[in-house]
């Protein structure tokens, strides 16, 4: 199934703005039921100041895939089993458990999607934020506090100074965000990835977080992976998009072509099947069937059985991601015709 | 792609002289707030749902929409009285429901039945979807006679789109989307007038999310039913929703048709929540005008005085503190033909168009 997977270069010219490089990463989990094969193939750079969005379901291997970037996957159940993982020219997945975990957290960091259940119930944020220079800097506990009031500052939380010894509990939920961010944001790292970011937050304060984030990735040219299910977070912040199904990359594009004109049936269908702000009710075009159960992904192209153009050949070859153009790639058997529809 | 996006039959908005079938007025809940283990001394109270007034008319939606903490999902519990209102009526019919209790409690209840956010808690692990969806037979048995609940669950089981098949199986058998498919007859099963449906699809992901909204959308056809559809996802309730009620802190601040609302908002905190919200349209970055509120909803227990909104509000002047802005349609608009003349609870009301136009 691997050796019909190409790679394709979709990279900028300049290669020393290549900041990370995803090839060809399998990750399975071993459970009692089977081995789910959670990401099978997938390929993607990022480079530094730029925005790639992974947009994808449930089940669609997209924060896996961070997880492994990052060196935090379960393990076991869960196993790298294949590729590479190029950050800044090193390859992670070979590098030592010592230099790694200098990696994360100085140079990549990563924000989750539930800040109340990621930051530490019984240690103040002042802690939390200052553990990051005792430990990654070597900084004593009182001059980490200072760059904790400064970090809090950052970030925009207001009394930083008097809020400094306040437990997660006592911050509302954007401001929690807020302090995951200043956590990522304390090093200076030259990654960011953050995992659904906003979605456990209303609609003005996601506003909020997404501007600060877009605003401290400016300032400190950040590389920055945003996974989403949310369609119009990734129109309002990315420069690229991933869309992924099954595990695999299904298409690769900048972000105001894959808009315009998706080259994959499952990106067309995902984004004639949301309700628009700005359109009155009409029936919602809906994908028909579930996403596949990741023990029996089907034979072929893992997105045939809900594919209203599947033909034969879906059934039973799996797609390579085809060139569409310099910047662009779909792994569908027909996206020439999806794309001219 | 040969399937095309049909137009919904959507009923032309409300007529004036119809009935409604709910009506609520004046409704309050306020959660005390108690001190002290030996001896509660209450020393406050969370005002979550503070003065709302609606209607509901037979065979549409309204949606209400809110942040998390403005009190959408206590309008709901109140409805089907799962809680019991501090002051106000909820009129079904006339009757007002939160006086009944016992028989005829339940013979209203029959009429009113409830669809739930979270399709993974809402159903019972150790009962099988036959017995879910028939176990409002047992309550109301005069609906289906015992020897007629088997089929009648089957039938049910195939209106929402699933295999009647699967009647012997259990929850965790199924997905998200066909678990709330299951919430959702188990709310038909008893033939209701109306529906109250608490996010019913926020916990859906995107592709399934579409396919449950038009089931929705369905059986609305079908069985003439109202909703009362709650979300904090404004592009789905739009999709949905024939009228909209804006909440914010415990208040409806603007209630209107789909395009009053949304094409012609004049609350700012309407527009504010419109502008925020992502359009899936990347050339549409520029074109926009976003409105960043500052800060967070201020505590229901210790709401601004004046207009609850202020505190956030780049218009807000000192008559805002003093005086609180009613429900009404705003004196600027009043008696002009313009779909700005909708209620909005503003003191300094006035069109602003937020959503970006298709080119």
């Amino acid at each position: 199934m691997t050796s019909l997977i190409t790679q394709v270069e979709q990279d900028p010219p300049d290669p020393q703005g290549v900041l990370l490089d995803v090839r060809n990463l399998h990750v399975e989990f071993r459970t009692r039921d089977g081995v789910a094969k959670a990401v099978n193939g997938v390929d993607y750079t990022v480079s530094a100041g730029e925005t790639l969005a992974v947009l994808g379901e449930s089940g669609s291997g997209k924060s896996v895939t961070a997880q492994a970037i990052m060196g935090i996957l379960d393990s076991p159940p869960g196993f790298v089993t294949q590729g590479e993982i190029v950050f800044q020219g090193q390859d992670l997945l070979t590098m030592g458990k010592e230099d790694r975990r200098r990696v994360r957290g100085e140079r990549m960091a990563m924000i989750f999607q539930d800040a109340l259940s990621s930051l530490n119930p019984v240690l103040s944020v002042g802690e939390q934020l200052g553990e990051m220079f005792t430990v990654h800097r070597g900084m004593s506990r009182k001059d980490a506090k200072v760059k904790a009031i400064e970090l809090m500052e950052r970030v925009r939380i207001p009394a930083a100074k008097q809020r400094v010894g306040d437990f997660p509990h006592q911050f509302s939920g954007g401001m929690r965000q807020r302090i995951m961010i200043a956590m990522a944001m304390a090093l200076e790292p030259d990654l960011i990835i953050a995992d659904e970011p906003t979605t456990a937050l209303d609609v003005t304060v996601q506003a909020q977080v997404m501007e600060l984030l877009a605003e401290l990735q400016r300032e400190l040219h950040m590389g920055l992976i945003l996974i989403t299910h949310d369609l119009g977070v990734v129109a309002d912040v990315a420069d690229k998009i991933a869309v992924m199904y099954a595990g695999r990359i299904v298409e690769t594009s900048p972000v105001h072509e894959i808009y315009r004109k998706p080259a994959h049936p499952y990106t067309k269908g995902l984004l004639r099947s949301i309700p628009r702000l700005d359109q009155k009710g009409q029936e919602l075009y809906a994908i028909k069937g579930l996403p596949p159960n990741l023990l029996h992904i089907p034979a072929g192209c893992a997105f045939n059985p809900r594919c209203p153009m599947a033909q034969d050949i879906c059934r039973t070859d799996v797609p390579p991601l085809y060139e569409v153009s310099e910047t662009r790639a779909s792994a569908c058997h027909f996206w020439t015709e999806t794309i001219g529809e | 792609m040969s399937e095309t996006t049909t137009h919904l039959t959507k009923e032309p908005a409300v007529a004036p002289d119809r009935e409604p079938i709910l009506s609520v007025r004046g409704l309050v809940k306020h959660f005390p707030l108690t001190q002290g283990i030996l001896f509660r001394k209450q020393i406050g109270a969370v005002k979550a749902v503070d003065g709302v007034n609606f209607d509901l008319y037979r065979g549409e939606t309204l949606g209400i929409v809110g942040e998390s903490g403005c009190g959408k999902s206590t309008v709901a519990r109140l409805l089907m009285n799962l809680e019991t209102v501090t002051a106000g009526q909820v009129l079904y019919k006339g009757e007002d429901i939160t006086k009944l209790s016992g028989k005829a409690l339940k013979v209203v209840r029959r009429n009113i039945q409830m669809v739930f956010q979270d399709p993974y808690t809402s159903l019972n692990p150790r009962m099988t979807v036959g017995d879910i969806i028939g176990e409002p037979y047992e309550i109301h048995p005069e609906v289906a006679p015992k020897g007629d609940r088997r089929k009648a669950v089957e039938d049910l089981l195939d209106v929402v789109g699933l295999n009647p098949e699967y009647i012997n199986r259990y929850p965790h058998q199924f997905s998200g989307g066909q678990r709330q498919r299951i919430g959702i007859a188990r709310g038909l099963a008893l033939r209701p007038e109306i529906i109250v449906a608490d996010e019913p699809v926020s916990a859906l992901d995107v592709s399934v999310q579409a396919q449950v909204v038009n089931l929705m959308g369905r059986l609305q056809d079908e069985f003439n039913l109202s909703y009362m559809f709650i979300a904090h996802d404004l592009s789905i309730v739009r999709h949905i929703s024939d009228r909209v009620g804006v909440m914010y802190l415990g208040k409806i601040v603007e209630i209107g048709n789909d395009d009053e609302i949304y094409e012609h908002p004049t609350h700012p905190y309407t527009q504010a929540l419109l502008s925020a919200v992502p359009v899936p349209d990347p050339d549409a970055r520029d074109r926009r005008e976003r409105i960043i509120l500052v800060g967070d909803v201020p505590s229901p227990a210790n709401p601004p005085s004046g207009c609850r909104f202020r505190t956030r509000c780049w218009k807000a002047q000192e008559r805002c503190t003093l005086e609180e802005p009613l429900l009404a349609v705003p004196a600027v608009f009043r008696g002009l033909d313009s779909p700005a003349a909708h209620d909005s609870a503003c003191h300094f009301a006035e069109e602003k168009q937020v959503v970006p136009t298709e080119e």
